[in-house]
């Protein structure tokens, strides 16, 4: 079972089983929608956004363990966040999911997301924990097209 | 020619002899998987190679490589010999009237496209109907929408039922005078009904419609004589037949082959070519312009000698076996549904498990060696009519054993005790 705790970690289990923010936030002002056609996984993410400021974030959708948990995640991370930070953190996950993250000098920025890690051993998931935070790309930059993992 | 199998055994109890021995012609089923033994039920996808079609593959190489119909030399000759028995084999082996009657095509796809471009496009006028059913592969759906995108003809789809059967009356309301050419399977992949081909060819002809059947899932499990069924194509593909990739066979009748235009134009579907006026050559030669995957044919041959070795009922017999004890098996499984409930089914189960994603299902049984296909598996209307986003879907081969669903179902267990 020791390459299925890599993946299925605890904090992955629970943000699935409970997702945070699992929500349309009708007052947001940002949103975008994703979907990845390999599985069917499809998410709406929302973001409220003020002076620069991500004051809330909600989704909707349905899809896998991985896809879910990572919606949930992102969600709870982001408030308060400055929309360059919240850049940064989309290219940190990124970096985390491919195994191209340095540990040594990321490693007090990862926290939470650390349970992604093991993401990075199974390529066939990359894609499906990279959803919601590429849709969240999109939101922020306030694209109206759906994002789709196959381009 | 060799005999894969000699000797004929019954398949009867859990592992009997002769299904070890089917086993042991699959050098692949030895190895494992995450430190697994390799439990390989994604037949529907493509299934394994016997030793002997690797063989025939390796010796093409070795020994007779030589391009065909086209020197006088030794090598040529033996490389022609061999993807003509090729053809001759394959005809036999369906009950085509004649060898010509085979063209070698890349795969299912390409005969499905095939068919559209030579023969529908060319026949096919504005207000005309292609009818084609509920449970098609995106290969029997999308090039008949790309020609109806260029003629304006309209595509009609045959619905099904909740068990994932075609709905009969439905199929024979929509056969109206319209319809000018109907495109079936005969065996979903994704929800393994079988369907009743001989009596829909025949309620087409009724009308003077001619009838193609996607037989992709059909040709490794079942047997199948075209004259019998009286379709006017049937298409498949090599490497669910344990054969290799990028061969397949269109069957078509010879009166329809004849009347189509070419594909491809190029070497070898010629009869004479001059800048003024090309004669093109006759079939089933007008349809494989350029070099064709010889060493794909050869060995081609030799995967239907594999299975006329161990015989089609009793490939049939034992799968049916196996679609019994798995489907029985599944079922106690807490939560768990079955999709495609038809009456009469191959050995192909998709199922949902209750609050888990078949993607999830599919990573944690691979780590304990078996192979299952998660997702739409080029089915998406399916999914959209049972209102699901993907499905997990075992799909068995004649190497199959009972042993191999029991690790299914435990691991299926495990599945559930990472989400409960
Ligand atoms: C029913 C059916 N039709 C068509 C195809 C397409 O076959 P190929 O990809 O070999 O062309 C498949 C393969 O998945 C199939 O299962």
């Amino acid at each position: 079972m020791s390459e299925l705790k890599t993946l299925y970690q605890d904090l992955i289990l629970d943000h699935n089983k409970n997702p945070r923010n699992f929500k349309k936030l009708t007052n947001a002002n940002r949103h975008a929608e994703g979907y990845n056609p390999l599985c069917g996984d499809q998410y709406t993410i929302y973001v409220q956004v003020e002076n620069d400021i991500i004051r809330e974030v909600g989704f909707e959708g349905s899809g896998c363990a991985i896809s879910k948990a990572s919606a949930s995640v992102m969600s709870s991370l982001l408030k308060g966040k400055t929309i360059a930070e919240a850049e940064e953190l989309i290219t940190l996950f990124q970096k985390l999911v491919t195994g191209t993250a340095d540990p040594m000098e990321e490693i007090d920025r990862v926290g939470k997301l650390a349970a992604f890690a093991g993401v990075s051993e199974f390529p066939a998931r990359v894609k499906c924990a990279s959803l919601a935070w590429h849709t969240l790309r999109a939101a922020l930059e306030d694209k109206e097209q759906v994002v789709s993992t196959e381009v | 020619m060799k005999k894969a199998v000699e000797t004929v055994l019954p398949f009867t109890s859990k592992s009997s002899h002769a299904i070890e021995r089917i086993r042991a012609d699959f050098p692949i089923l030895k190895r494992e998987v995450n430190g697994k033994p390799l439990v390989y039920l994604d037949n529907a996808a493509t299934s394994q190679k016997p030793l002997s079609v690797i063989e025939t593959l390796r010796n093409y190489y070795l020994e007779d490589n030589s391009n065909i119909h086209r020197g006088v030399h030794h090598l040529s000759q033996k490389a022609t010999e061999g993807y003509e028995q090729g053809r001759k084999n394959i005809a036999s082996f369906i009950g085509a009237a004649e060898p010509e009657e085979i063209i070698f095509v890349r795969g299912t796809t390409e005969g499905i496209n095939l068919v559209a471009h030579s023969l529908v496009k060319e026949m096919i006028k504005p207000g005309d109907e292609i009818l084609i059913t509920g449970m098609e592969h995106h290969s029997n759906i999308v090039p008949w929408q790309i020609v109806c995108e260029q003629t304006g003809a309209k595509l009609s789809v045959v619905p099904i039922n909740d068990k994932g059967e075609i709905i009969f009356e439905e199929y024979e309301k929509m056969l109206t005078s319209n319809v000018k050419f109907v495109s079936i399977v005969h065996i979903s992949n994704s929800l393994g009904t079988v369907n009743p081909i001989h009596t829909m060819i025949e309620m087409a002809h009724d009308k003077g419609i001619p009838v193609l059947i996607d037989g992709a899932q059909t040709v490794s499990h079942m047997k199948i004589d075209v004259k019998d069924l009286d379709c006017d194509f049937f298409v498949f593909s090599g490497h669910k037949m344990f054969g290799p990739t990028g061969i397949g066979v269109l069957y078509g009748k010879r009166k329809y082959l004849e009347m189509m235009s070419p594909y491809q134009g190029g070497g070898d579907m010629i009869k004479s070519v001059t800048f003024e006026k090309t004669i093109y050559n006759d079939i089933p030669y007008k349809f494989e312009a350029g070099t064709p995957n010889i060493a794909g044919v050869t060995a081609l041959g030799s995967a239907v000698d594999y299975i006329n070795g161990v015989g089609l009922d009793r490939i049939y017999q034992h799968e049916q076996e196996l679609l019994q004890y798995a489907t029985e098996s599944l079922l106690n499984i807490d939560g768990l549904r079955i999709i495609g409930t038809a009456k009469n089914k191959s050995a192909v189960i998709s199922f949902m498990l209750e609050g888990i994603h078949p993607h999830d299902i599919g990573t944690i049984i691979d780590l304990e060696g078996v192979a299952i296909r998660t997702g739409h598996h080029c089915t998406q209307p399916v999914m959209q009519r049972f209102g699901i986003p993907a499905t997990a879907r075992a799909s068995f081969a004649v190497y199959n054993t009972k042993e191999e669903v029991d690790v299914l179902i435990r691991g299926l267990d495990k599945v559930k005790k990472v989400f409960q």
